[in-house]
């Protein structure tokens, strides 16, 4: 196994077990964090694709991690902030509960 | 791929596992910290020292918190009653499986064509901060302005949602 | 035979590094300095808490410690000896795993902070190209051991504590990174090494330290403002102040673990001084060019406990600040400054060699320090005290 392949199957692993949290647990939090982890696997495809790419010094790889970077925490931080105005509209956090379209 | 590699990895899927499974919402935010933390790890054996940091900086020195503040606010560390899982945990179980064994099935079966070194290790690319630096206000100047705006929309709105609405506006 | 001693150190490290085989010398020296760094700054600890109490107690017109050794040298002894035996106690529903991690990542990562700092001429443990952002994310995940050490007690002080502190040192983080930016801009790297290198130039036998620029004076106050926030120094020690909150996210830690977040608290405020003097104060140069036959190191030290002397001057002067005070004062005046800063930094860097700039930078600093202070704040709380008298 090259360190690519490697690499690529942990991230694979990681997009899973995100996205199993994601699917299946009941606070909205914690689906936030699932999310959030996906997006880190994807990060490390990227550096490593860069590391291990043809062409190392475009730096294109890394560039895409870091705004990466930078967007998930900006989604973390208005994600949350939506689960905190939920929480104080409807007092729960549970997305099993959250199933109205009204207010 | 030496033992290095193998300890960093065990700590990030173990990290991951707990912050998925884990009864406590507080110890998930923990746990997610630990996985955080080994990502940047494997940033860093990857030689991308820069991200590497960024990533420490941004997940466990501020997502994290964020993380932990909303669970605070919540009341979310109060353990549910009628359990931690959804309802469809299983289907959701099930598409998580799925999309792993998709993931792994390209991964794997496309290994003879993904560029990488054959036997020897190749080199590992010399990146300055400095060509970091130059590349962003360069080649990447527009993604940056982008990323700028993203961040200072997302600043306000984040205020302007988790904000107290005031009486009388519903 | 001065820089003999200037290398002391250095020398010292190759000398006993030689006596092993070659393959193991890499490792050993930085197992070494590694060592030597774990005993240095408790020790600088111990002479800063001496200080402290001593000096606190003159500020207050009382003796401070005086019975164990003479004049009370040996009192840091006596307490460490105090706590280490001191039974240790975890309330019966803390979190005990959570309990037990906190003062133990709190000392690990604040020590982690010192492998980038330049102590003087090739004094460097780690010579990391992006040394300052591996300091600053480093110096991020502190507040992760408050937040544990807070929530793991089950108590409210605690967690009110720790929320508090939280949340101050995510506010102070922001002006503390942006004034450092403005020194990354002027010597366009990150690297700490270089910027010492930077600075350790002399004109007229005065040095090129970035605090005697206007941009440098100014990034050098909000640096100062925003670390002892950061630090949870008085006048910003509202998360231990001790008449509301016991002694905040630590209640509930006592003996040993109790000891390591006092080395932490203390150790953090010797390597955030060791970044200020790096970034501002010239690092390991020495103040005037003639006396550079003085060892490098001494003027790192020294710079660094004169800053210590300041922390403690200020705890002896300064009342402790009210929460909503706290953070306006973060928001609303410190960020902006230092935003201003960036651009006054740019301008300095692209105005050329004249006399000009510094009138120029100089005029934009002061006019909008004068503007912000008297008038922007005063709605804020934080221009004079008004005085409400129930009736």
């Amino acid at each position: 196994m090259t360190p690519l392949t490697a690499y690529l199957l942990v991230a694979a692993l990681l997009f899973a077990i995100g996205l199993a949290g994601a699917l299946t647990r009941r606070n909205a939090i914690l689906v936030l964090i699932g999310i959030e982890m996906m997006l880190n696997a994807a990060n490390l495809n990227l550096i490593a694709f860069w590391r291990y790419g043809p062409h190392p010094e475009a730096l294109t790889g890394m560039m895409f991690a870091i705004f990466s970077i930078a967007v998930a925490a900006a989604e973390a931080a208005v994600g949350l902030g939506l689960v905190i105005s939920i929480h104080r509209h409807a007092h729960t956090t549970d997305v099993d509960l959250m199933n109205r379209m009204k207010g | 791929m030496g033992f290095v590699f193998y300890v960093i990895v065990a700590l990030t899927l173990a990290g991951a596992l707990a912050a998925v499974l884990l009864k406590n919402t507080v110890h998930c935010a923990l746990a997610l910290t630990v996985a955080f933390a080994g990502l940047a790890l494997q940033f860093l054996e990857l030689d991308a020292q820069f991200a590497g940091f960024a990533q420490i900086l941004v997940y466990v020195g501020a997502v994290a918190i964020l993380v932990v503040f909303a669970i605070l606010l919540t009341r979310g560390s109060e353990t549910p009653k009628d359990g931690v899982f959804s309802r469809t945990w299983l289907a959701g179980l099930a598409i998580a499986a799925a999309v792993f064994a998709v993931l792994g099935w390209a991964v794997l079966g496309s290994a003879q064509a993904l560029p990488g070194p054959g036997g020897a290790r190749t080199a590992p690319p010399t990146v300055t901060v400095l060509q970091i630096g130059n590349a962003l206000m360069s080649r990447y100047v527009l993604p940056l302005e982008i990323v700028a705006l993203l961040l200072t929309a997302a600043l306000i709105g984040a205020v302007m949602v988790a904000m107290h609405e005031k009486a009388g506006t519903q | 035979m001065f820089a003999n001693l200037d290398q002391i150190f250095v020398l010292l490290k190759q000398w006993a590094v030689g006596w092993l085989p070659a393959s193991w010398q890499a490792a050993a020296g930085v197992l070494l300095c590694v060592v030597a760094i774990i005993c240095v700054f408790p020790g600088l600890f111990a002479i800063t808490v001496l200080l402290e109490r001593k000096g606190l107690g003159r500020m207050q017109n009382r003796y401070g410690p005086n019975r164990v050794g003479i004049f009370g040298i040996l009192q840091p002894v006596a307490d460490g000896i105090k706590s280490l035996t001191k039974e240790d106690l975890v309330p019966l529903s803390a979190d005990a795993v959570v309990h037990f991690i906190a003062p133990v990542f709190l000392v690990v990562v604040v020590f982690m902070g010192y492998a980038v700092l330049p102590m003087g001429r090739n004094m460097t443990l780690v010579h990391l190209d992006a040394a300052l952002l591996f300091y600053f994310a480093i110096g991020a995940s502190t507040e992760l051991s408050v937040f544990m050490a807070g929530w793991s007690s089950r108590n409210k002080y605690s967690l009110l504590g720790a929320m508090r502190a939280v949340a101050q040192m995510i506010s102070y983080e922001v002006p503390l990174l942006m004034s450092s930016v403005a020194v990354v801009m002027i010597t366009g790297s990150l690297s700490l090494d270089k910027i010492v290198a930077a600075q350790n130039q002399y004109t007229w036998g005065l040095p090129h330290w970035y605090i005697f620029t206007p941009w440098g004076f100014a990034g050098f106050a909000m640096f100062a403002i925003a670390a002892t926030a950061e630090t949870n120094r008085s006048p910003f020690d509202l998360p231990e102040g001790e008449s509301e909150l016991v002694a905040g996210y630590f209640t509930e830690y006592s003996g040993f673990k109790f000891a390591e977040f006092f080395l932490g608290e203390y150790v953090g405020m010797l390597s955030i001084s060791g970044l200020g003097t790096t970034l501002f104060l010239g690092g390991w140069s020495s103040p005037l060019a003639v006396l550079g036959w003085v060892p490098s190191w001494f003027w790192f030290f020294a710079k660094i406990m004169l800053s210590m002397c300041v922390y403690i001057w200020m705890r002896g002067t300064l009342p402790r600040l009210r929460q909503d005070q706290l953070m306006n004062f973060a928001w609303k005046f410190v960020l902006p400054l230092t935003l201003l800063n960036l651009f006054v930094t740019a301008l300095w860097r692209f105005m050329g060699d004249g006399w000009e700039r510094w009138l120029v930078c100089s005029a934009i600093l002061v006019l909008a320090y004068v503007v912000m202070g008297r008038t922007g704040m005063h709605r804020d709380h934080l221009g004079a005290r008004r005085y409400r008298y129930a009736d």
